[in-house]
């Protein structure tokens, strides 16, 4: 019934074949989404937001008096990725992940690669995230990017692109973690029909991987989780992580650096830190050695982790190798680094700073998405069959200026999965970012963050442009294990 | 535990608490007022005002001390610090900072209680609210029942308790002291009819009034003051909260040989109390000894910042 009238519109939907024809793999799900009523549906989705309300994950509204609060939008309808996908994106990520690991400790280091001209010197100097600071440093174990997030979509094609590396720390885990909470409360018996794998684990791989990367000789790490505080729009998830591993979680102002250590004030005196997983940006981590403004951070902290007397997830620097430019490239260090094919789909990019490149890009405006290099969250981005004359104007202006901040994109036919929007189900398109833990080896937890465009026809999945969120089910076979224990009858 | 942790989880318990007896007063006074036939106008609000301690506020903001002046201050005014919505925001507040150390049903909870506390501010009549105040009340029994039951007693849990018993001792101190003034004027009628009324109404107000009879069966003045003063198996009496606080305090300070500076202030309002008697306080003034009492509470708060809140001291 709820699906009845649901219709695919010409592009590549996560649960339906062709109009009326779910995929073999959704066909439980579509089944039994279809068998309740939409007041059933409707009923149900308010009922997800009230919890979701209630959790207190929520924003302020801006230029509101009264104080309400909103939660970001939710829709109870999962998405999927079959068990086949999730093999070759997981192999995908992990290879991505070990060669832009070896990039950066080779950047900071050697800079092999640059000698040997896969990578244009040039580009890396010319980066406002290559840090001078992080020159001849040697993280704990060789690892850089403990905690990463690779943004995918899925095109007209049905292939999974990646996107975005995300290497620097990124937010959205606690999405991933409650949105699947809320959906076992509301939906169970789906689950039980379906062989979901479980995310809920994430806090001890995570709080494992940061036991991995304790500073040597330290037994019994003190690990902490770092936050900019109460008004950082990520803050609901630095708590909800320390909570998941049960580990402190301390603002600049708790730490002190102290004969070359990191300490934290605590009603029995100072305590020593070793491990901490920061949730501040570089810059603002060590007003020493950063921006010397800044009061979130910690003065010296640097300085204790160059001496190796505490350990940083993730490693300061690792923006380098993230920055969309650097992207284009990541094919060429997968090859370079561990003499591999990439398995993960990069999408052609073109560099603005480089002549001929940026001709092609300002002669083809109204076809390619430009985005700024160093921006994120859907800001400083053109989707050129989408935009207006004046504003490719502006974009042809702002590329000529500042060459380096910007590269294009051919504009992706982005996959749509059904979302109930008000009384109906419509197809809204998607992305996908699953989350990944380096510490002794590469764990990419099975499930992630599924954002989706609200907005008809939207291609802008980021939150603060009218994006909303879904489960995102990660199918396993019969050797995996997975929600409410399907394998076990 | 971190100094800024183990802070905002001591001032959120106390906030919750705070929230929960400025509830119970005006159930209190509202009851005092349906029993004694007064009409809504009557002056009898004022003495809410006059022991919370904010009546210099209060008399700069409202003209008069009737029904709704005096129920909008102490409820729903953010501009009084110690109004129900303004402790219910501020005890939400120091939750969130302290998000990964309570237990999440505990996070919800007080979540849920502010944003119904928000939607029932647009409501003024002091009938619409009774439900609320219900609630208000509900809430601090699903608080304390949360604290002791889904909470380790490791430091968290000793700093939640200290500052649910400190604000309980100081709330029912002050309750005892909302029946002198209400008795201001009519000294003549002590353990009358309407005297009785009144104790018991106060005695309702902190749940006491069952446990009270089983130990004095009939209610007067004296009695009254002895049990929520002195009671020792009494759970709110002020007596028997400052020794829960003090064990507390005592396994916070570890060394009983070397006490902590709050312990040893903690030890000198415990042997205030307990030293004595409810005819000696009667006869010398009720009132002037519960200043003393709220005075000595006081060191002891200040005393618990130096010792384990203040970053400055230890680094």
């Amino acid at each position: 019934m709820a699906l009845e009238a649901y219709q695919t519109g010409g592009f590549y939907d996560e649960l339906f074949k062709g109009d009326g024809v779910a995929h073999d793999a959704a066909s439980p799900l579509v089944k039994q989404i279809d068998a309740l009523s939409k007041a059933e549906l409707k009923r149900k989705q308010k009922w997800a937001e009230d919890i979701l309300y209630q959790s207190g994950n929520t924003f302020n509204v801006y230029g509101d008096k009264k104080g309400t609060e909103k939660i970001l939008p939710f829709d109870i309808i999962p998405r999927m990725v079959a068990a086949s996908d999730w093999d070759r994106l997981e192999r995908g990520i992990k290879q991505r992940i070990y060669a832009l690991n070896l990039f950066i400790q080779d950047i900071y280091n050697d800079q092999k690669i640059l000698k040997d001209g896969i990578v244009p010197r040039e580009l890396i100097f010319s980066s406002s995230c290559y840090l001078k600071p992080c020159e001849g440093l040697k993280p704990p174990k060789g690892v850089w990017t403990h905690i990463s997030g690779t943004d995918f979509v899925r095109a007209g094609d049905g292939e999974f692109y990646v996107l975005e590396d995300n290497l620097r720390c990124p937010s959205g885990i606690s999405y991933v973690l409650e949105n699947r909470a809320v959906l076992k409360r509301i939906l169970p018996h789906i689950f039980q029909s379906m062989k979901v794998r479980p995310v809920s684990d994430y806090g001890d791989h995570l709080y494992r991987t940061l036991k991995f990367i304790a500073p040597e000789g330290v037994e019994d790490p003190n690990i902490i989780v770092l936050t900019p505080g109460i008004y950082n729009s990520a803050y609901f998830e630095h708590a909800y992580l320390a909570q998941q591993m049960g580990v402190p979680l301390a603002q600049g102002s708790d730490l002190i650096v102290k004969d070359d250590y990191v300490w934290m004030r605590t009603t029995r005196g100072l305590k020593k830190v070793d491990v901490i997983y920061r949730r501040i940006d570089d810059e603002f981590m060590d007003p020493e050695t950063f921006r010397p403004e800044s009061v979130l951070g910690v003065p010296g902290l640097m300085r204790c982790y160059r001496m190796g007397h505490v350990s940083l997830a993730n490693a300061p620097g690792t923006g380098i190798a993230d920055d969309k430019a650097i992207y284009a490239y990541v094919p060429k260090i997968i090859k370079y680094y561990l003499d591999e094919d990439p398995i993960a789909n990069n999408v052609p990019t073109y560099i603005c700073e480089d002549d001929k490149e940026r001709d092609y890009v300002l002669a083809n405006l109204d076809k390619l998405v430009v985005k700024a290099v160093n921006l994120s969250g859907g800001y400083g981005m053109l989707i050129g069959p989408k935009s207006t004359k004046a504003e490719q104007k502006e974009f042809a202006a702002l590329i000529k200026a500042k060459p380096r901040e910007y590269i294009a994109q051919p504009t992706l036919n982005l996959s749509r999965a059904p979302t109930l929007v008000g009384n109906a189900i419509e197809g809204r398109h998607v992305d996908f970012r699953p989350y990944s833990l380096y510490g002794e080896e590469i764990f990419t937890l099975p499930g992630g963050l599924t954002r989706v465009a609200l907005k008809k026809g939207s291609l802008v999945v980021n939150s603060s442009q009218g994006g909303g969120s879904k489960d995102t089910w990660v199918l396993g076979d019969d050797t995996t294990v997975v929600e409410g224990g399907a394998n076990a009858e | 535990m971190l100094s800024r942790v183990a802070n905002s989880i001591y001032w959120m318990s106390r906030y919750l608490e705070r929230a929960d007896n400025v509830a119970r007063f005006i159930t209190v006074n509202t009851h005092l007022m349906l029993d004694l036939s007064l009409d809504k106008d009557s002056t009898q609000w004022y003495p809410l005002i006059a022991t919370s301690g904010d009546d210099e506020d209060f008399s700069k903001r409202y003209s008069v001390a009737d029904e709704k002046s005096v129920v909008k201050f102490l409820t729903f005014d953010l501009k009084n610090p110690n109004s129900i919505i303004s402790s219910i925001y501020l005890a939400r507040e120091n939750a969130r900072t302290v998000r990964e150390i309570i237990p999440v049903e505990m996070w919800e909870m007080i979540n849920e209680l502010y944003h119904l506390t928000q939607a029932q501010s647009r409501k003024r009549s002091i009938a619409d609210l009774q439900d609320y105040y219900e609630f208000v009340r509900r809430c601090g029994y699903i608080f304390t029942g949360l604290k002791n039951n889904t909470m380790s007693r490791d430091q968290s849990w000793q700093f939640a308790h200290l500052g649910q018993m400190l604000e309980r001792a100081d709330k029912t101190a002050r309750l005892i002291d909302v029946k002198y003034f209400l008795l201001l004027p009519r000294g003549q009628v002590i353990d009358s009819p309407y005297d009785t009324v009144q104790w018991g109404a106060v005695l309702k107000s902190v749940d006491a009034l069952e446990m009270y009879r089983q130990q004095y069966h009939s209610i007067n003045y004296r009695d009254v003051t002895e049990f929520l003063l002195f009671s020792t198996a009494f759970p709110r009496s002020v007596s028997f909260t400052l020794e829960s606080a003090a064990f507390s305090l005592g396994l916070l300070c570890g060394n009983a040989d070397a006490p902590s500076l709050a312990m040893q202030e903690m030890k000198t309002l415990i042997g205030s109390i307990q030293g004595s008697k409810a005819d000696d306080i009667i006869a010398s003034g009720l009132h002037e000894f519960i200043d003393v009492f709220q005075y000595n509470l006081n060191l002891v708060d200040t005393a618990i910042f130096e010792n384990y809140f203040d970053p400055e001291a230890k680094a």
